[in-house]
C-alpha cells in the first residue's frame, strides 16, 4: 500500500491522476504485486512510465499503436497467471479495443486492469478525437466490468489499489493533466462500489464523479451561502453503482460529470430512481450529447454547462 | 492409431454431430477442412504443457471430435453440442477442464490471446509450445497482423500459428473478397519461418511441424486445405460454411466417407 499523508497528497495533486499512478504508484507497487506486468500502445513516456521501465524492464511490454492487440495480449498472460495492467488513452482504449475489453474483459473475465487516461476534456487542442465523452457508458454496458472513475490523485491511487486486488476486470477513468484539484487531502477508506459522502445537507444532493467532484464542492460552498442545505456525494464507482445513497425523495438531485449526459454517472441515478421509484427532480449535468468547439479544458466545460458558474444557474433554475 | 484412421473417424464423427444437431445447423465447411490439421496435431505433434488457441472458433467440429478422441471430451458433452445451456455450442467457451483455452467466435481475437500466453511462458522459461489456428478469412483482421507484429518483436518462437488456407469466406473466395496472397511471403516479411504444405496430408503436415528451425522467431504453417473436404456435395460449396445435414445428406455424406 502507498502511504498517503497531507504532504504526499499535495505532491500527487501536482502530478494529476496519471502521472501519479504510473510515475509513483506503479512502480512503488510492483514488490507488493509482483504478478503486476504493465502494457501500453506507446504511451510509456507520456504516461510517466519510465521509473517502472527502467527498475522492472522485464515487466513492461510496449505494445506499439495497436491497442486491440494489446488487449488479446493481456489475456493471454492473465490466463497463465499474471495481472497487467493496460493502458493508453481512454478514448482509444475504450473504443478501439472496445470489442476486445468485451471479449477478453467482460466474456472471458480476464484478470485485466484497464487504466484509460486523459478522459473527458484533458487533452485539450488536440481535439474531439482525442476527447472521450462515452467510455463509462460504453463500459457500463459490458457486462462484468467495474467501473472505477476516482475523483482525484489520491482517489486514483485508492482506486488503483483496490483495483489491483480485484482478481476480475476492472476499467479505471482517470481525467486531467498536472495539477489536479484535491478532494483528498489525507488518506481515506476506499471500497469498490461504496459511495462517499463528503458533504452532508438536506435540500440538494449533488452526485459526482471524477474531476466534477472538486467543482460539485465548489458549488456546495457558494450554494450554502446562498442558504441552501447541500449534500456532496464522490460516486468513484460507475457500476456497481451505490444504490444507497441515492434514496431521499424530497430534494433535487443532481449528477455532475465529464463525460456524455447520456449513459454514464446521469443514466445510472436516473435508473436507480426509477427503480427504487424516488420521485424527485433530476438535474443531469454532464457533456451534451455533441462534439464541441475545440479549447482549453476551462472553455470546453463552460460550453458544456459544467463550470460552477453554469452549474449554479443550471440548479437555481430548477430549485 | 494410425493418423489417417484418426482423420477418417473424426470425420465421420463431425458428420454425425452435424446431423444431431438438425436444424440448428453447423459450420460445415470451415470444419471439415481442418480435420487433418488437428487430427495431426493431437495425435503426433503436441507434448505436455502445449496449449491450442483455435481462434477461428467456427471449426468446432474438428476441434469437439479432437478433443472427444484424445478424452478431453465425454459423450454426454458432445451430445449437449448446440443445446440449450449445452456445454459446447457453435463456437467454443473457454474451460480448461476440457483442455478449451479460449472462448473464440468473434475473429482476429485469439492469436493476440495466443502471443499473451507464449510471452507467459518465455516468462517462465517454460520450453513448452503454443499453437494457434486461424482460419485465412480471418486474417482479413487487422488485429491478426498487430498480433503477428508482436510474436516477431518478442521472438516468439514458441508460437506455431496454423492457417487453415481453405481459399472460401462467407461471401465467396477469399482471393475475391479480401486477397491474402502471397501469404507466405507475408508472413515471412514480418519476420516468421514459414511452411506451406498440403493440409490434408498428414504425412506432410508433421514433416512441417517438427522441420521448424530452432531460431528465435515465430513460425507458421500454412496449411493449403479444402472447404467441406471429404464430402462432395461440401467441398468448395460457399453455402456449405454454415449448414443443415438432414437425413439424406447425412446419407450421401456418410456412403462417401465409410
Amino acid at each position: 500500500m502507498i502511504e498517503i499523508n497531507s504532504i504526499k497528497a499535495r505532491t500527487f495533486s501536482k502530478l494529476g491522476q496519471r502521472g501519479t499512478i504510473f510515475a509513483i504508484a506503479t512502480p512503488e507497487l510492483a514488490e507488493q504485486f509482483p504478478e503486476m506486468l504493465v502494457l501500453t500502445a506507446d504511451l510509456a513516456l507520456l504516461s510517466g512510465l519510465d521509473r517502472f521501465i527502467q527498475k522492472y524492464p522485464d515487466r513492461f511490454y510496449n505494445m506499439g499503436i495497436s491497442e486491440q492487440n494489446m488487449v488479446g495480449v493481456a489475456a493471454g498472460l492473465a490466463a497463465e497467471g499474471w495481472k497487467p495492467v493496460v493502458t493508453t488513452y481512454s478514448s482509444f482504449l475504450s473504443m478501439r479495443s472496445c470489442e476486445q475489453i468485451r471479449h477478453f474483459g467482460g466474456y472471458m473475465k480476464s484478470n485485466i486492469l484497464f487504466v484509460g487516461s486523459g478522459a473527458g476534456f484533458s487533452m485539450t487542442y488536440s481535439g474531439n478525437t482525442h476527447y472521450t465523452v462515452e467510455d463509462l457508458a460504453i463500459m457500463r454496458a459490458i457486462p462484468n466490468m467495474i467501473v472505477l472513475s476516482p475523483s482525484d490523485a489520491v482517489c486514483a491511487i485508492k482506486a488503483y489499489e483496490a483495483a489491483l486486488k480485484y482478481e476480475n476486470p476492472v476499467y479505471i477513468r482517470l481525467s486531467g493533466g498536472l495539477n489536479c484539484p484535491m478532494v483528498y487531502k489525507d488518506d481515506f477508506d476506499f471500497e469498490i462500489g461504496k459511495a462517499i459522502t463528503l458533504e452532508k445537507g438536506a435540500d440538494i444532493q449533488l452526485i459526482a464523479t471524477g474531476l466534477m467532484v472538486s467543482t460539485a464542492l465548489k458549488v456546495a460552498e457558494l450554494l450554502k451561502k446562498e442558504g441552501h442545505s447541500v449534500e456532496v456525494i464522490d460516486m468513484h464507482t460507475i457500476k456497481p453503482i451505490d444504490k444507497s445513497v441515492i434514496a431521499s425523495k424530497d430534494r433535487l438531485i443532481v449528477t455532475i460529470e465529464e463525460h456524455n449526459v447520456f449513459g454514464g454517472l446521469g443514466g445510472a441515478v436516473s435508473e436507480v430512481m426509477t427503480e427504487k421509484g424516488i420521485c424527485t427532480p433530476l438535474l443531469r449535468l454532464g457533456i451534451p450529447d455533441t462534439f464541441l468547439k475545440v479549447g482549453d479544458v476551462e472553455y470546453l466545460l463552460d460550453q458544456a454547462g459544467l463550470s460552477v458558474e453554469k452549474i449554479i444557474s443550471a440548479i437555481q433554475n430548477r430549485l | 492409431m494410425e493418423i489417417k484412421e484418426l482423420s477418417k473417424k473424426m470425420r465421420i464423427h463431425a458428420i454425425e454431430m452435424a446431423h444431431n444437431a438438425g436444424k440448428k445447423g453447423a459450420h460445415l465447411g470451415g470444419g471439415l477442412s481442418a480435420i487433418e490439421i488437428f487430427s495431426t496435431l493431437y495425435g503426433a505433434i503436441l507434448k505436455e504443457g502445449d496449449q491450442v488457441v483455435v481462434s477461428k472458433g467456427h471449426c468446432v467440429l474438428a476441434y469437439y471430435t479432437a478433443l472427444y478422441e484424445f478424452g478431453f471430451l465425454t459423450d454426454g458433452d458432445i451430445q449437449s453440442f448446440e443445446t440449450n445451456g449445452g456445454l459446447l455450442h457453435g463456437h467454443p467457451t473457454r474451460n480448461k477442464a476440457k483442455n478449451i483455452e479460449f472462448s473464440a467466435g468473434s475473429l482476429g481475437m485469439g492469436l493476440s490471446f495466443a502471443v499473451g500466453i507464449a510471452l507467459a511462458k518465455l516468462r517462465k522459461n517454460d520450453q513448452s509450445k503454443v499453437y494457434c489456428i486461424v482460419g485465412d478469412g480471418e486474417c482479413n483482421e487487422g488485429s491478426i497482423w498487430e498480433a503477428v507484429m508482436s510474436a516477431s518483436k518478442y521472438k516468439l518462437s514458441n508460437l506455431i500459428i496454423i492457417v487453415d488456407k481453405n481459399g472460401l469466406q462467407y461471401d465467396g473466395p477469399t482471393e475475391q473478397i479480401m486477397n491474402l496472397d502471397p501469404l507466405t511471403a507475408r508472413f515471412e516479411a514480418f519476420g516468421f519461418e514459414a511452411r506451406d504444405v498440403n493440409g490434408h496430408d498428414e504425412q506432410e503436415l508433421h514433416n512441417a511441424f517438427i522441420s521448424f528451425s530452432k531460431k528465435s522467431m515465430p513460425k507458421v504453417l500454412i496449411a493449403n486445405t479444402i472447404k467441406g473436404k471429404g464430402v462432395s456435395f461440401i467441398e468448395n460449396k460457399p453455402k456449405w460454411h454454415f449448414g443443415i445435414v438432414d437425413d439424406v445428406f447425412y446419407q450421401k455424406a456418410m456412403e462417401e466417407l465409410r
